[in-house]
């Protein structure tokens, strides 16, 4: 077992884990931040997004241990007191998500994305989210609602981990 | 899936590092930023019984200017070196790999010494630190060696750093000036290429005067493109010349057959990518 | 507080209600689902595709930290049940017998041996690794025409490979004329195109991986389980288990997807409910992704051969076609009936006077098939859609004009097929007129003759695709004719509460399609309420006890219709209670917007207003019961036939063999439409599952049985980036044999698109002498075919060795490139 402790969507939290702990399962079976979801084994699907430090990360291909000391946000910390992330927002307005499966990940991607390039071009979406996989949406209205969001100017509206 | 029972360090030095892998040898497996590895340790191909992280060595990250060279730290994210100015102005063809390199997620976490020391033929570092004549520095518990980019690969996954040696620093010679393209040829963005061509050229006056040329997946490693190197030299960068160099871009080559195309398949698909990433890092 | 309902809900395009949890994490999958005491499964997979089992030595495994149990088949009995086949096509159908758990002998590369019971996920994982299987392989069936030969068998006891041949005939049917006539005629006179096409095996992989809780610890079993057919699991489970149906209760929490995926009785959910039972304690098993790729279901996996009759000036005469699908290992729960889905679309919106279809299914040693999105119908809409421009470049028109010559006009509905289903309504002139006008299509083929006359490596190909499916699954009677095991009705209640809100139930089980916002916006509408005070449950059998779930475009044409009937009982009785408190006679109530009103006077109630009432119970008519409560189950008495049409553009690097999609058009018919946001997302989507099988999907097997592309590193979904925006509209041509005139949109993007794509590919290349590129169109079939190298052979057996731990230097160190 080894000791971390880590800032999980604004909150101090400390355990000891096993290093083979995933921080996707950590954040899942040891938080209860089921909103962070595991969909491969590859690190090709990216629903399992989350930021890291500020950035966007795999949290499937990145162990508990290495995220000693980080800040980490997940879906569930986007919102802030009650109001929803432009991006979160954006999705539900242009119907970018389905089943709902890969839109944790896909959403943290997109902030991540638009905190990069707040005026993208749509290629710069498509490419941007190139790491994301959905099955339902076709990725149309997902692209849209990126673009919904960065009119708004997402980048400056919300907290962005 | 989660990997099997492993114990972990993550020394604060280099020598720390290599003290670890002293230690614990064979059973040990340094982990850089893992993009690679965690998956291979998650479907159980691998079980080593130590991970040794580099994480935490802070003086491994980062770009700097070393006169005729600028230097990577092995230990810097891909999303650093693509938007380094430092990489960008002496070493274009590494910022041009590094934009499509596995995807944004990935490079935010993944190092440039970590893929390059993972060796996998597909991967998108391999042709363009080839084509620069890059230098890896290696750290052992001798000391430090330095191994030219033509001998550091050696086989699919397989590169000269020693069961007791780290990748420290990859030293790259300044092409400031040159034209670069790095042209991937792929059947869904998220995945490795089938074949890559990694295109730096100086061109003097409507001429090719140099031009420096690596291949992605055409091989069990990196591979130079020798003969497309030589041929372009003192051409027009025209269409014509540079098809006609182009041509001869699968000479030398062995690349695989697999499920996204056949090894001849291969061949022809570098001849027409390399006139493409020629004629772009051209900019013709 | 009850918020105001606006005139008309159908046809808003309302946010939906599902997405608030959804998009902050809050869900409840059923992988996020943990009970006290909760036990995990780790499942031992046979890596052979077909081997006796010599021996399993469980010791080891046994003594690892915190495991509980190690158990086999021979472990259990009865108690594990089998997985059922719920469709016997015909009743000589050879079936093999599919225990979750076979103790004897596997029949696929991925098949469970043993299972792990241990206190976490984590050393259930560990201890499976320690479980050791002696093998003694068996050849394998692997090739589907070898397998239909009985070269190799897959069930050596059964004797066969060959597990059912389907077939109607015109000619014996009455529905139409004798094919053989007809094909002969047209050898003599006129034109035959015959053709082969191969449908390539797909996998679903929906996004979330199936996971299954198992909860023994109450007087009834309940089984959370990532499906999309709670109730028909119910019922398999009492059916083969021994547990009383009474006694079990399943529920499908927030499931993630399933495209017919999930749409089946697995033996991961009747283990755990095995070893549930067995342990006491409640058990959880997720799998992996690569476990989900390689035991889940598959879908497609045919060849078609295919002869088409038809005049020299291209009215078509007569359609021949023979069938070879691979059912897999085994027949699964709708796995036989699957291409008979498909017999009755061959024909698509022509009128063939002579038709014979004919079906054998057959056993491999592979991962076994089923419905994956549009089951039957793409595969046949494939082959008539390509089938009809290979007709086109016979005579010499264009693809369109060719359709038009042969399609059913609009004003010839209803129409009887000479598959003997009768098309209620449609105009697929209008359809191609609009789709026609959006996608620039004179414009376009001028480019396109102008990049063939300057010689451009950049040539470009139009593909068209008029489609229609047969969807809003099923008439009961015609599926008891097809010996169908069950009926095709589907359950709805509508339930008044006290506070005037309105909570609705459906049979359907969604996991994605929206239907707790499509189906508030019917009852808004039928009730007069506000569409944010209903509640539509769902997915619990305890809750909605009832119903027939969710799969082949059927929720909103069959659940939507059962909801309209249920409100409409609703309104019916609370009519004689408005009467009664209003004083006024049954014959002077109306009912509008909401309001029980007495004719002629300003006098009304609320329908939320007489719910309080009627809850009161104070003031009630004598002999009524206080209950305003109904429900109603709606059995269909037709399909619904959407249609489309569908244009695509399509670049073509002749130099690479690299397809590049510049334009994509469509419109579609599917009747009226409730929510036109939703809607436009089932085509989107739908459009990209079609074009992925056209373009970059394919479960491949190597020569040994196993699935090379078992990883999402190889088997190519595609990302935002290889995908474009797409222009969509709609006509509307309501279906007139229920009130809503609702058709069904969730399986056209995906029957539409495939032939539409291929379609343009191939009119690129016709140029060179192309007639065919298989699927999925791989640059390098493409680049083959350019060089006259045929439409291309299988694919090749084997993964880039980027996860390959038989490769040398996996030891050195890491790296990024994943």
């Amino acid at each position: 077992m080894t000791r971390i402790s880590l800032t999980v969507d604004g909150a101090t939290v400390a355990d000891d884990v096993e290093p083979r702990m995933l921080l996707v399962q950590y954040l899942r079976e040891r938080l209860g931040k089921t909103g962070t979801v595991i969909g491969c084994d590859t690190s090709n699907c990216g629903a399992c997004t989350v930021h890291l430090d500020g950035q966007s990360v795999k949290s499937c291909n990145v162990l508990a241990v290495q995220a000693d000391g980080a800040t980490v946000t997940t879906i569930e910390g986007l919102a802030q007191n009650g109001t929803l992330h432009p991006v979160q927002e954006a999705f539900r307005e242009c119907h970018g998500l389905q089943c709902g499966f890969c839109t944790p990940g896909m959403i943290m991607q997109s902030v991540d994305l638009l905190n990069n390039n707040p005026s993208p071009s749509e290629e710069e979406i498509r490419l941007g989210l190139e790491g994301n996989l959905c099955r339902c949406t076709g990725y149309h209205n997902i692209v849209r609602a990126v673009q919904h969001a960065a009119a708004q100017g997402s980048s400056t509206a919300g907290a962005t981990s | 899936m989660i990997p099997a029972q492993f114990d972990y360090v993550a020394p604060a030095s280099v020598e720390d590092a290599l003290a670890a892998l002293a230690e614990h040898g064979d059973d040990a497996k340094i982990i850089a930023g893992g993009q690679s590895l965690l998956p291979v340790l998650r479907m159980r191909l691998n079980a080593p019984e130590w991970i040794i992280d580099l994480g935490r060595i802070e003086s491994l990250r980062g770009v700097r200017d070393d006169g005729d060279s600028i230097v990577i730290g092995a230990m810097t994210p891909h999303s650093v070196v693509g938007s380094d100015p430092l990489v960008a102005e002496h070493a274009t063809l590494i910022t041009r790999a590094v934009e499509h390199l596995a995807d944004a997620q990935v490079r935010h976490r993944g190092t440039f010494g970590g893929a390059l020391a993972h060796a996998d033929p597909a991967g998108d570092l391999g042709a363009p630190v080839r084509a620069l004549g890059a230098s890896f520095v290696i750290q052992g518990p001798g000391g430090t060696r330095t191994v030219s980019a033509d001998d550091f690969f050696v086989d699919l996954f397989e590169t000269a750093i020693g069961d007791d040696e780290i990748l420290t620093e990859v030293r790259v010679p300044k092409h400031t000036g040159w034209g670069a393209h790095y042209e991937k040829f792929v059947r869904v963005a998220h995945q490795w290429p089938i074949v890559a061509v990694a295109a730096t050229v100086r061109v003097e006056g409507g001429t090719i005067a140099e031009a420096r040329i690596g291949l992605t997946n055409m091989g069990s490693t990196p591979l130079r493109a020798a003969a497309v190197e030589a041929a372009l030299a003192g051409q027009p960068a025209t269409e014509a010349a540079v098809r006609a160099a182009a041509a001869h871009a699968a000479e030398g080559t062995h690349p695989p057959s697999d499920l996204n195309g056949d090894a001849d398949y291969r061949r022809h698909l570098a001849t027409v990518i390399t006139r493409r990433a020629v004629l772009a890092a051209a900019g013709a | 507080m009850t918020a105001t309902a606006v005139d008309h809900e159908i046809g808003r395009d309302r946010r939906r209600k599902e997405d608030q949890r959804l998009i902050t994490g809050r869900t409840r999958w059923t992988d996020n689902i943990v009970l006290p005491g909760m036990l995990h499964l780790a499942m031992v997979r046979s890596p052979f595709a077909h081997a006796n089992i010599a021996s399993i030595d469980t010791s080891e495994a046994q003594q690892a930290p915190n495991v509980i149990a190690v158990l086999t088949g021979a472990d259990f009995g009865d108690e594990l049940g089998v997985c059922i086949n719920a469709w016997p096509i015909t009743p000589d159908q050879v079936t093999p017998v599919h225990s979750p758990m076979p103790s004897d002998r596997v029949s696929f590369a991925g098949e469970i041996v043993a299972v792990v019971v241990a206190r976490s996920a984590a050393e259930a994982r560990d201890a499976a690794e320690l479980v050791e299987v002696e093998y003694d392989e068996l050849p394998a069936a692997l090739d589907l025409k070898e397998a239909a030969a009985d070269s190799v068998l897959a069930h050596p006891d059964l004797g066969t490979n060959k597990s059912a041949l389907w077939v109607f005939d015109s000619g014996e049917a009455g529905t139409g004329g004798n094919v053989e006539d007809a094909i002969g005629k047209a050898r003599a006179d006129g034109i035959v195109i015959e053709r082969e096409y191969r449908q390539q095996r797909l996998i679903p992989a929906f996004m979330e991986p199936r996971s299954v809780v198992v909860d023994p610890t109450g007087e009834q079993l309940v089984m959370y389980s990532a499906t999309q057919i709670p109730h028909i699991l119910r019922f398999a489970l009492a059916a083969t288990t021994g547990v009383p149906e009474s006694k079990i209760r399943v529920i499908a929490p927030d499931v993630g997807g399933g495209f017919g995926g999930k749409l089946q009785v697995t033996p991961e959910e009747w283990i755990a409910w095995a070893v549930g039972r067995r342990v006491g304690k409640p058990v959880k098993y997720t799998e992996t992704r690569s476990e989900s790729l390689m035991s889940g279901h598959h879908g497609r996996d045919q060849w078609q051969k295919l002869t088409l009759a038809a005049e020299k000036d291209g009215t078509v005469t007569g359609l021949k076609v023979e069938l070879l699908a691979d059912l897999g290992a085994y027949v699964a729960i709708v796995g036989g009936g699957v291409p008979v889905l498909g017999a009755f679309m061959f024909n698509a919106i022509y009128k063939f006077p002579a038709y014979h279809f004919a079906c054998q299914t057959v056993l491999t040693n592979k991962t076994w098939t089923d419905a994956y999105r549009g089951a039957g119908r793409p595969e046949a809409t494939y082959a008539i859609e390509r089938l009809m421009d290979e007709l086109a470049a016979e005579v010499g028109v264009d693809p369109l004009e060719v359709r038009e010559k042969n399609w059913i006009k609009h004003e010839e509905f209803p129409f009887t097929t000479v598959a003997g289903l009768e098309y209620d309504s449609g105009n697929y002139e209008a359809a191609t007129a609009k789709a026609r006008q959006m996608f620039g299509y004179d414009e376009l083929r001028a480019e396109q003759m102008a990049r063939r006359a300057s010689g451009d490596p950049v040539q470009l190909g139009i593909g068209v695709s008029t489609f229609t499916e047969m969807c809003g699954l099923a008439p009961s009677r015609v599926l008891g004719q097809l010996d169908y095991g069950a009926g095709g009705w589907e359950y709805a209640s509508v339930r008044m509460l006290a506070t005037g809100k309105v909570e609705v139930t459906t049979g359907a089980s969604a996991h994605g399609q929206g239907h707790e916002t499509a189906f508030s916006q019917i009852v808004a509408d039928r009730l007069g309420v506000a569409f944010e005070d209903v509640e539509v449950l769902h997915g619990d059998t305890a809750v909605a006890h009832k119903g027939l779930d969710t799969y082949g475009s059927r929720s909103l044409a069959v659940g939507g219709e059962a909801l309209v009937r249920a409100a409409d009982k609703v309104v019916e009785k609370a009519k004689p209670i408005a009467a009664h408190l209003l004083e006024a006679s049954v014959e002077d109530i109306d009912f509008a917007g909401g309001r029980f009103s007495v004719r002629g006077t300003d006098q009304g109630m609320a329908i939320g207003e007489i719910a309080t009432a009627v809850f009161a119970a104070h003031n009630l008519p004598d002999g009524v019961e206080p209950s305003l409560d109904s429900d109603a189950t709606y059995d269909p008495v037709n399909f619904s036939f959407p249609h489309g049409t569908h244009l695509c553009a399509i670049e073509v690097d002749t130099e690479t063999g690299a397809l590049k999609m510049r334009k994509y058009v469509c419109v579609d018919d599917v009747g009226n439409i409730i929510n036109p946001l939703i809607v436009s997302g089932q085509v989107h989507g739908g459009l990209v599952q079609g074009i992925a099988q056209a373009l970059w999907e394919e479960a491949v097997y190597d020569d040994s049985g196993t699935l090379v592309s078992g990883s999402f590193v190889d088997y190519l979904l595609p990302t935002a980036a290889d995908t474009i925006s797409f222009d969509i509209d709609h006509t509307t041509s309501p279906a007139t044999t229920h009130s809503l005139g609702v058709k069904g949109v969730g399986e056209a993007g995906t029957i539409a698109s495939t032939p539409a794509v291929v379609n343009a590919v191939v009119d690129a290349l016709r140029q060179y002498g192309v007639h065919d590129i298989q699927m999925p169109c791989t640059p390098e079939r493409v680049w083959r075919a350019i060089q006259g190298g045929g439409a291309g052979g299988s694919t090749e057996g084997a993964a880039m060795p980027h996860f390959d731990p038989s490769e040398p230097g996996q030891d050195s160190t890491e790296g990024a490139g994943a």
